[in-house]
């Protein structure tokens, strides 16, 4: 029998399956059958690789050619050169934006070049249906250490060493949680995993669950053993129907291999994990909103504490870790604490992902250690931003975050350091901004989404948000006079001093840190009616040039809302009051004569 | 217990653990305003989601403030209660909610009770300074209840009142975000939803979004038709009331000054549901003795416990949620359906008046008698029995209309023969009171015997649900009491489960029973004013000369001059009802 | 599926599952392993180099050696075809020409196991495919 000698890992993440990774698989399975080499060559749909910028991601193995934006209709042309005649593809292969280079294999990519994959290290690798893939990669071994060699004291131990933080936004010490967890007295406790990733743009942890949905199981089954837990449940929101599916996938084989159930490993440690649902509200990302949702009460938080350590899910004790923290778990456990730790920064160890988004060229998900700069993680991993514009801020922390500038980008990054620099960590959201995004709109845009995605419950969240939001709104249109700054700024510190949750304690940081960098920004809007950037349709008119206009009609007749005056052979006027900013003169204007003010 | 030292606004005090700062400031003085926050002391009642964020104050050292009535107490806490932080924050927060509620205050019915408007004065608000769009919801009227929703400040004490307390569910938070509000589920109209009328949603709501069906302008119209004998009746709790809603200190009988508000009003007839109660008492008494002498015999057709049957939220209640047991409660009508028959049928036909000129007034302290009063099943050829169900305050209201100062009003009394009443009619009012007044009158049906004790202080009192054994002369008879719906729910899953011991339940609606109920004046999370109210209630029967309803003349005279019998073949036609179930189309508990 | 009742049994199931990924596992750090070129264009297979490349999968598989084994296009020898390109780590690159089977077990005993030179050495005068 031939020898498998091909490994084409085809990415199956929501992404790339957007753009029709599977009719890729399809087609490659198919000439490989036909071409009969099905003995020689191997097609694995993996997870996500990360560089979504540029899927769908076909890599060859053994030798890690890195083909991007593949179609369908080029896997012909692939396994026909490639497989058969051992070419590459060229025009398949990444090019290096900068330099115009081609680069072949993955490692001389600058996306991957400084990355460090922990709780990735998986994703893109495996086939995440297949449980013999994780545990040919040490999958569940780490379970077995911990269930035959250590103790759960020990084990909690080796998380507190090794410094790990929860990566859902928080950053509390995980292993501290478990501790707290672990001393509470109940005849029944539970382990969640929040999978409830609600950030605008960010999707690390649907990554995870697409791409190595057993890391998760494994450690929530080391939770449940340090806890005091048998039952897990992992709270994820519907619309990650196929994380769900691969969930469901590795659950099952992991029940049927007996490492979820009774007596797992014979060890006489029964743990088992049941799905719950969410409809996607951003607010169940606090933790006893989502245990309410998970009740199936309405998703709203209460006042802490109790704590769910205390009182959790149905009442009993509850630890929440989410899905970025626990893929990092198995990991620890086998390499040891001292390993992890010695990965990041004093307060902050290990790696962090992050879905870069925005104006940037590698627009995608990352793994980097602690402490990389937002430089290192812009301009060389993120290829930089996108039509050589100016970088003008980055939002880490989603709409919890704020805005980092050019004064930050050298700064190592780390829990501590971005609350210092007036933003946060925050789940790993990071929106890169250029000249062209005006600072008083992006600031619009997150209250946008957080007056959509508060749950109600207390007034200054509920109103306030409204509130900040319609301020924004009439400075972003010119109707604001200088004294709504200071009601901005009373209001914002208002709702993050009274409101109940996270959410509204954090939700008008966007508003106070694009005031702090940007403050001129909104004095342009305000006292020029001006916006800088451009984006601001209220706040732009256009003119007409009266020596340029020759009197062509052209624009009048174009124009929808019959702004435009002017006799024939006559310069024209465009009635500001009317205009409606379409641009459709502009368009038509065959003479330069009308401009943006 | 654990003792915890803090200081609050430079003063030390020292409190239990596990008080809230709210609890702890109150011991030395200090008054922390709430909006959403409201307790019903020592009836079990308590609504703190932590929300409206008005007591919120700063704990030093604590990153943001504190709300006041969800943080416990700490060792060494150092809590400011008025610091400039605090007061802005707390000003800002009154004004955000301020924001999005309708400026209606002159025309709004909450008006001058609304707790809202308190403390837009307490907090000195005098502008709004945060404008903009507002949350405006479908106004949807029911029965007895009127959702105006744009008056909603999401503090939910209603929803609390609906589901934690009573386990209706009609009533919850829907939506997200700027357009939370509570309703029922898909923001159905009340009326398809399973809600009872109890009317307690109405009772705790801070503001005018929840406020009752007013009938009193349909009232003043029959009263000035020359063509109409109008007639009306008192239930028992509102003389325990109505004094408050004129300032009089909570727990002040009225009874006499009522009679005398309502004959200058222009009633024709005053009369009393008390007369009524006695009624039920012959006819529910009777149906007890029956159901029970047949149970001794061994009759296997016989259901026992039997429950009460004159609170039409606890019917609607049955009728919704426990439509395999509409068997088990007595089919006598309430009281105030069985003075209206009566009324018109007996009274009206021997003053030689039509039914159809005759109006029929009652003064309620409940919300579901507006709607029990519009059931098909009490109308003859579509002419009500009972045309109006007024509510304590409405009768406030309609008083202070008509230029009427109720507090120098000469005592008067109520007109016969409907209007004579004794002692165990007035108890109706309180929870435990029906039970007792029906075991005042079948002990001596039963025994034979004269009862020389007419108290059963076993029966009385606030706790949620009460069982006591009576003495028939040997014979143990096993009471049951509940008081709150949710507590009635738990006494009939054991009858569903067949595990009940009992031979007859009390049941009432709401929290203590009719002196608590939906239409009385608003009590504002102060139990003392409902304990108030039972005392005096207890004190008019203490003063009344007859206090067993057997005795009461004209009830002997009814039944020798009309009815018969008590569960006469007249008595079923006019006294007694049958139950519907209502469980199809609502939202039934698994 | 069995299950796994201990976590010996795990490891040994591991132990059998490593090699369905191995040759993902030896190419994701391809710099610390013996890695084999097989020039496989037209020439190369005209002259036999597919089964040269099998003999070479099959022997490391055989012997326990860490190695990758790749196809390339055709390196420009057509007439030595086929064409074999070793680089062990740390070490240049070394070419070899007419390799046969016979010949591929010969530079496996020589070269790759103890570092002995094999003749049919072709000269190097170009850069590697990889880094042009």
């Amino acid at each position: 029998m031939a020898k498998i000698k091909y490994h084409m890992l085809v990415c199956g993440g929501t992404g790339c399956q957007a753009s029709k990774s599977e009719e890729i698989l399809k087609n490659f399975q198919d000439l490989i059958n036909t071409k009969g080499l099905e003995n020689e060559v191997q097609v694995i749909k993996t997870g996500c690789f990360g560089f979504c910028e540029k899927g769908p991601i076909v890599k060859m193995m053994p030798d890690n050619t890195f083909y991007t934006q593949v179609k369908p209709e080029d896997c012909a042309e692939i396994l026909e050169e490639h497989i058969i005649k051992g070419r590459r593809v060229h025009r398949l292969l990444y090019q290096d934006p900068e330099t115009g280079e081609y680069k072949s294999d993955s490692k001389h990519m600058g996306f991957y070049k400084k990355q460090i994959r922990i709780a990735l290290r998986n994703c893109g690798f495996i086939n995440p249906e297949n449980i013999d893939e994780y545990i040919a990669r040490d999958g569940y071994q780490a379970l077995g250490k911990v269930l035959t060699e250590l103790t759960p004291e020990g084990t909690i131990e080796i998380l507190k060493k090794s410094g790990l933080r929860g990566r859902g936004g928080g950053g509390f010490p995980t292993g501290l949680k478990w501790e707290i967890t672990r001393a509470v007295k109940a005849d029944q406790k539970y382990v969640v995993c929040n999978a409830d990733e609600g950030d605008p743009g960010a999707f690390m942890d649907r990554s995870v669950l697409e791409g190595d949905p057993h890391t998760v199981l494994e450690a929530m089954a080391i939770n449940g053993y340090c806890t005091g837990a048998d039952k897990g449940v992992i709270y994820i929101r519907a619309e990650y129907p196929l994380a769900v599916e691969r969930l469901k996938i590795a659950m099952k084989q992991a029940r049927e291999s007996g490492l979820l159930g009774k007596d797992i490993l014979g060890t006489g440690f029964n743990f088992d994990i049941e799905i719950r649902y969410g409809a996607g509200a951003f607010v169940c990302g606090e933790e006893t909103a989502l245990i309410h949702s998970m009740e199936g009460l309405r998703g709203e938080p209460t006042v802490k504490p109790p704590f769910p350590s205390e009182s959790g899910f149905l009442g009993k004790p509850t630890n929440v870790n989410n899905v970025e923290t626990y893929a990092n778990i198995p990991a620890i456990i086998l390499k040891g604490a001292d390993w992890y730790a010695s990965i990041g920064t004093e307060k902050s160890k290990g790696t962090k992902v992050f879905a870069l988004a925005g104006k940037i060229n590698n627009v995608g998900l990352i793994e980097v250690p602690m402490g990389i700069t937002l430089r290192e993680i812009i301009f060389e991993i993120g290829g930089g931003i996108k039509n050589d514009r100016k970088f003008k801020a980055v939002q880490t922390g989603g709409p919890s975050g704020g805005m980092l500038t050019e004064k930050d980008l050298d700064t190592p990054i780390d829990y501590d350091n971005l609350i210092a620099a007036g933003s946060m960590m925050g789940s790993g959201g990071m929106i890169v901004m250029d000249e062209d995004d005006c600072m008083v709109a992006m600031a619009k845009f997150y209250l946008e989404f957080t007056v959509e995605e508060s749950c109600g419950k207390c007034s200054p969240c509920r109103i306030g948000n409204k509130r900040l939001f319609e301020m924004l709104e009439k400075v972003t249109q010119g109707h604001a006079v200088m004294e709504d700054l200071d009601k901005l700024r009373n209001l914002s510190h208002v709702i993050k001093d009274t409101s109940l949750c996270g959410l509204g304690q954090t939700s008008p940081n966007p508003v106070l840190s694009s005031m702090a960098n940007f403050y001129h920004e909104y004095l342009e809007h305000v006292g020029d009616k001006k916006c800088r950037a451009g984006s601001c349709k209220s706040l732009m008119q256009y003119i007409i040039i009266p020596e340029n206009c020759i009197g062509c009609t052209l624009c009048a007749r174009n124009c929808p809302v019959d702004a435009i005056s002017g006799e024939r052979k006559q310069v024209h006027l465009i009635d500001q009051e009317k205009c409606i900013k379409c641009g459709a003169c502009m368009e038509k204007c065959k003479f330069n004569a009308i401009f943006i003010k | 217990m654990e003792m915890v030292k803090l200081t609050i606004d430079g003063k030390p005090v020292e409190v239990e653990k596990d008080t809230t700062i709210l609890k702890a400031a109150k011991t030395i003085g200090i008054d922390i305003p709430t909006l959403c926050y409201f307790q019903l002391k020592d009836m079990n009642i308590e609504n703190r989601p932590g929300g409206c964020r008005i007591c919120v104050v700063e704990v030093v050292g604590r990153r943001n403030l504190a709300p006041a009535c969800s943080t416990n107490v700490a060792k060494d806490m150092v809590i400011n209660t008025h610091s400039i932080r605090v007061l802005n924050a707390r000003r800002t927060v009154l004004e955000l909610i301020l924001s999005d509620h309708p400026a209606e205050c002159l025309t709004c019915a909450k008006s001058g009770s609304c707790e809202l408007q308190t403390m837009a004065q307490q907090l000195g608000v005098r502008e709004l300074p945060y404008q903009g769009e507002q949350s405006t919801y479908r106004k949807d009227t029911s029965p007895a209840i009127i959702r105006d929703v744009d008056k909603c400040i999401m503090c939910r004490r209603c929803e609390m009142m609906c589901n934690d307390v009573q386990t209706v569910g009609a009533l919850s938070a829907v939506n997200r975000g700027f357009m939370a509000v509570v309703a029922p589920a898909f923001e159905m109209n009340l009326e398809k939803s399973p809600c009872t009328y109890c009317g307690q949603c109405v009772s705790v709501c801070p503001t005018g979004a929840l406020t009752e069906v007013d009938h009193s302008r349909n009232v003043i119209n029959s009263l000035a038709d020359p063509t109409k004998t109008v007639v009306v009746q008192t239930a028992p709790a509102v003389r325990a009331a109505l004094g408050e809603e004129f300032g009089l200190a909570p727990g002040t009988l009225v009874t006499g000054k009522m009679v005398a508000a309502l004959r200058r009003l222009g009633f024709n007839y005053v009369f009393d549901t008390d007369f009524a109660a006695d009624l039920t008492i012959m006819e529910e008494g009777s149906e007890l003795l029956d159901r029970l002498t047949r149970y001794l015999k061994g009759d296997q057709n016989v259901k026992l416990p039997i429950l009460t049957s004159c609170c039409p939220g606890w019917v609607n209640f049955f009728e919704h949620n426990f439509p395999d047991l509409m068997d088990v409660p007595s089919t006598a009508k309430s009281p105030q359906q069985m003075f209206g028959p009566i009324a018109k049928e007996y009274f009206g036909k021997k003053l030689g008046i039509d039914r159809k000129n005759m109006i029929v007034v009652s003064i309620m302290p409940c919300l579901a008698k507006k709607y029990e009063c519009q059931r098909d099943e009490f109308k003859v050829n579509g002419d009500p029995d009972v045309n109006f169900s007024l509510s304590t305050r409405e009768l406030a209201q309609l008083i202070k209309l008509a230029n009427i100062d109720f507090n120098s009003l000469p005592d008067e009394d109520f007109d016969n023969p409907l209007g004579e009443s004794t002692g165990a009619g007035v108890i109706f009012a309180n929870t435990g009171g029906v039970i007792e007044a029906a075991c005042r009158t079948a002990y001596e049906l039963y025994t034979g015997k004269k009862l020389e004790k007419v108290e059963f202080n076993e029966l009385r009192g606030l706790e949620s649900i009460r069982h006591a054994t009576l003495d028939f002369n040997g014979l143990p008879i096993k009471i049951g009491i509940a008081h709150g719906l949710g507590n009635a729910r738990k006494l009939l899953e054991d009858v569903r489960a067949g595990k009940s011991q009992f031979h007859a339940i009390e049941i009432m609606a709401c929290p203590g029973g009719c002196i608590g109920g939906g239409g009385q004046p608003f009590h504002h999370g102060d139990s003392e004013i409902i304990k108030k109210r039972a005392a005096a209630i207890y004190r008019e029967d203490v003063g009344k000369p007859i206090r067993k309803s057997h005795e009461n003349p004209f009830i002997i005279e009814l039944y020798k001059e009309f009815l018969g019998k008590p569960l006469s073949e007249k008595s079923h036609h006019l006294l007694h009802t049958h139950y519907f179930d209502k469980s199809q189309g609502t939202f039934v508990e698994e | 599926m069995e299950k796994i009742k201990s976590l010996a049994d795990l490891k040994k199931m591991q132990e059998t599952l490593r090699a369905k990924i191995d040759l993902r596992e030896k190419s994701n750090n391809p710099d610390s392993r013996i890695q084999v070129k097989v020039a496989m264009a037209t020439c190369g297979i005209a002259s036999g180099a597919k089964e040269v490349m099998e003999v070479f999968i099959d022997e490391f598989t055989k012997r326990n050696i860490d190695a990758v084994v790749t196809q390339t296009g055709c390196m420009g020898y057509c007439y030595a075809e086929p064409t074999v390109e070793i680089t062990k780590p740390g070490n240049e690159p070394i070419t070899f020409g007419y390799v046969d089977v016979k010949k591929a077990i010969r530079i496996i005993d020589k070269y790759v196991l103890n570092n002995e030179l094999v003749d049919g050495i072709i000269p190097v005068n170009y850069e590697t495919i990889e880094n042009k």
